[in-house]
């Protein structure tokens, strides 16, 4: 009995420590997504409180935007691009800076990751500065080369490339310290093992690197596919979807029917952003099965190799 | 270091590492030109390292020179007058005085909600079982990716129907309530891992469990508050879509980087005052990166490591 009432006053304790995760979580991360789904079948234009159900016909016009459907593809485009380049370009950086030899590893650390610490919104503006085709210093160096100036933000052409470049540039140092902090867990004195035997560099990078990494390279793919998601900070300040909508990833394409519209359209916003929802749902669930696929080859492998 | 100097002991070509031929000529030992070869992989990070951080270098110098000398365009990055007026016009004119202020104020009051928050779901989820926490775990889990892209209709919705869309108290409760999935999750490994006789020891002297949280879990998870309040502090700094759609029908609540935005529409004749507003911006994050580069690098690490 006495213990039944002990248990009884745990239990409040801990939803009372709950609490306020319940209710800041509830209102500003749990509602919205299921309000979303309720939005979305509603015409609505948020100045005034009527909202008309509308049914599917917010999907049928969204899905019939082919604006809608150049953001889909403009947002994977932009994750084809950015994803690998970081992955494998932080790969071979990392390996670099985790020699021991390597002459000033540390500040070489603390200078590639000096642009992830800085402000996305602040980045895109500077960008454009660097970038300005009358002023800027990029400008400047293809003038040396004698080349015709450019305008890299302002051609469509080039404008998906460009601010997937600078995307890359602005995060590859969180991709960095995902691989040093995956090279760590090898343990030294294997290499050093390694090193008695006889391997030289490239062998020990080849049979003990290598292998002991890949577990790592299907968690940090997932970490950096997901971070490409959040990119709306820079394509916002850098283009605002433009030139020509070249660059209107599904963010920006929700904001602007939401909020930059003139006679916001928040129920076609709400179709558009629950659609986004579920293209991140669906590659968050590819990705984990993948990991699970790789976990359960790898255990097999290993169960063989003891056979 | 160590291994660089074990290397050498095995291996008597290698020499005495402090005579490098530096004349170009092949090195005339098997080793020597590896080592040499990390000075050159130096030297070429060096000049990734210079072009990385050249947009910073580059903001810094046109923060300094007089509009004039930016129009004229160049590389040049020492500017031929200090014009520290740039500073004065984006602090005044630009109300980057204002706008560092909110800043600062939504900054340190989400970080302060965030920690506590995550720090009390966290202890509850990582050490104890009770009725509803799969369902919990579960539902944390399940909205471990959700993009601001994706909620921000709603969470506009509701804080205007709370009365909090036009206040700075909207914009932090906002921020403080968007998903923290990753510092719970941090915080229950942390407190899981900690052995139970520290409690235990607690609970026999009488302590209740507000107690033994207060006084000797809390104090032992100093390592994790500084993670995950660095952390926080970042991503509310460098924040965007938020505060851009809370401040966009008030300009008071606007926060650097929404202000930026604005005075880029503004002013967009006006680069040098742009700059120093950018450098105001940017300069408390560095400075605090600097400072807590350990926490920052600990905290991204672990994101990997679980």
């Amino acid at each position: 009995m006495a213990s039944q009432t002990r248990q009884r006053r745990r239990n409040l304790w801990i939803y009372a420590f709950l609490m306020p995760t319940f209710i800041l979580y509830g209102v500003y991360t749990i509602y919205p997504i299921v309000a979303s789904y309720w939005y979305s079948f509603v015409e609505w234009n948020g100045f005034s409180a009527e909202q008309r159900f509308v049914g599917i016909s917010n999907y049928e016009a969204v899905l019939a935007d082919p604006l809608f459907w150049s953001s889909v593809r403009i947002t994977l485009l932009f994750m084809l691009v950015v994803a690998p380049l970081r992955v494998f370009g932080a790969f071979f950086l990392a390996i670099l800076l985790n020699s021991p030899r390597l002459p000033f590893a540390k500040f070489f650390r603390t200078v590639y990751f000096l642009p992830v610490v800085t402000t996305t919104a602040i980045i895109g503006v500077v960008m454009r500065f660097i970038l300005d085709p009358g002023a800027g210093p990029v400008a400047a160096v293809v003038g040396w080369f004698g080349l015709p100036p450019v305008d890299l933000l302002g051609d469509s052409a080039t404008a998906l490339v460009t601010t997937a470049l600078v995307y890359v540039w602005k995060f590859f140092g969180i991709t960095m310290i995902y691989w040093l902090a995956a090279l760590q867990t090898i343990p030294q004195d294997v290499y050093d093992a390694a090193r008695v035997d006889g391997a030289g560099g490239v062998r020990i990078f080849r049979h003990i690197t290598l292998p002991m990494l890949l577990p790592f390279l299907l968690i940090i793919t997932v970490l950096t596919i997901e971070d490409c998601f959040h990119a709306f900070d820079l394509m916002q300040t850098m283009t605002a979807g433009g030139p020509f909508y070249s660059t209107e990833i599904i963010e920006i394409y929700i904001y602007r029917w939401a909020f930059a519209a003139s006679i916001p359209q928040l129920g076609f916003a709400s179709a558009a952003a629950v659609l986004f929802g579920v293209l991140v749902l669906v590659l968050v669930a590819l990705q984990g099965w993948a990991t699970l696929t790789s976990q359960r080859l790898r255990s097999q492998s290993t169960e063989k190799g003891r056979a | 270091m160590s291994t660089l100097a074990a290397q050498r002991r095995h291996d008597p070509r290698a020499g005495d590492g402090t005579r490098e031929p530096d004349d170009g000529r092949p090195a005339p030992t098997a080793h020597a030109p590896r080592r040499r070869g990390w000075w050159i992989v130096a030297l070429v990070l060096a000049v990734v390292a210079f072009v990385w951080v050249f947009p910073f270098l580059w903001m810094v110098s046109a923060s300094l020179k007089s509009p004039g000398e930016i129009f004229a365009g160049g590389l040049n990055l020492i500017p031929e007058t200090l014009a520290w007026e740039n500073y004065g016009r984006a602090w005044t004119e630009g109300r980057f005085g204002q706008y560092l202020l909110n800043t600062v104020i939504v900054t340190v009051t989400t970080t302060a909600i965030v920690v506590v928050r995550c720090a009390l779901a966290g202890y509850v989820i990582g050490r104890y079982r009770f009725p509803g926490s799969r369902l919990v775990i579960g539902i944390f889990v399940a909205t471990l990716f959700v993009p601001t892209g994706y909620t921000i209709i709603p969470i506009v919705k509701v804080s205007l129907e709370l009365g909090l869309l036009n206040s700075l108290a909207g914009m932090i409760l906002a921020l403080g309530g968007a998903s923290n999935v990753a510092a719970i999750l941090i915080y229950a490994g942390y407190f899981r891992r900690m052995p139970a006789d520290l409690e235990e020891a607690a609970i026999v002297d009488g302590a209740g469990f507000l107690r033994v949280f207060l006084r000797i879990m809390l104090p032992l998870s100093m390592p994790v508050t500084a993670t995950v309040g660095i952390l926080t502090f970042l991503a509310t700094w460098n924040a965007f879509f938020l505060p851009l759609v809370f401040s966009s029908t008030n300009p008071d609540l606007r926060t650097v980087s929404v202000g930026m935005q604005a005075f880029v529409g503004e002013n967009s004749t006006d680069w040098a005052a742009m700059a120093a507003a950018g450098v105001i911006s940017i300069l408390p994050v560095v400075v605090l990166f600097v400072f807590m580069q350990k926490y920052f690098v600990e905290g991204i690490a672990g994101a990997v490591k679980a």
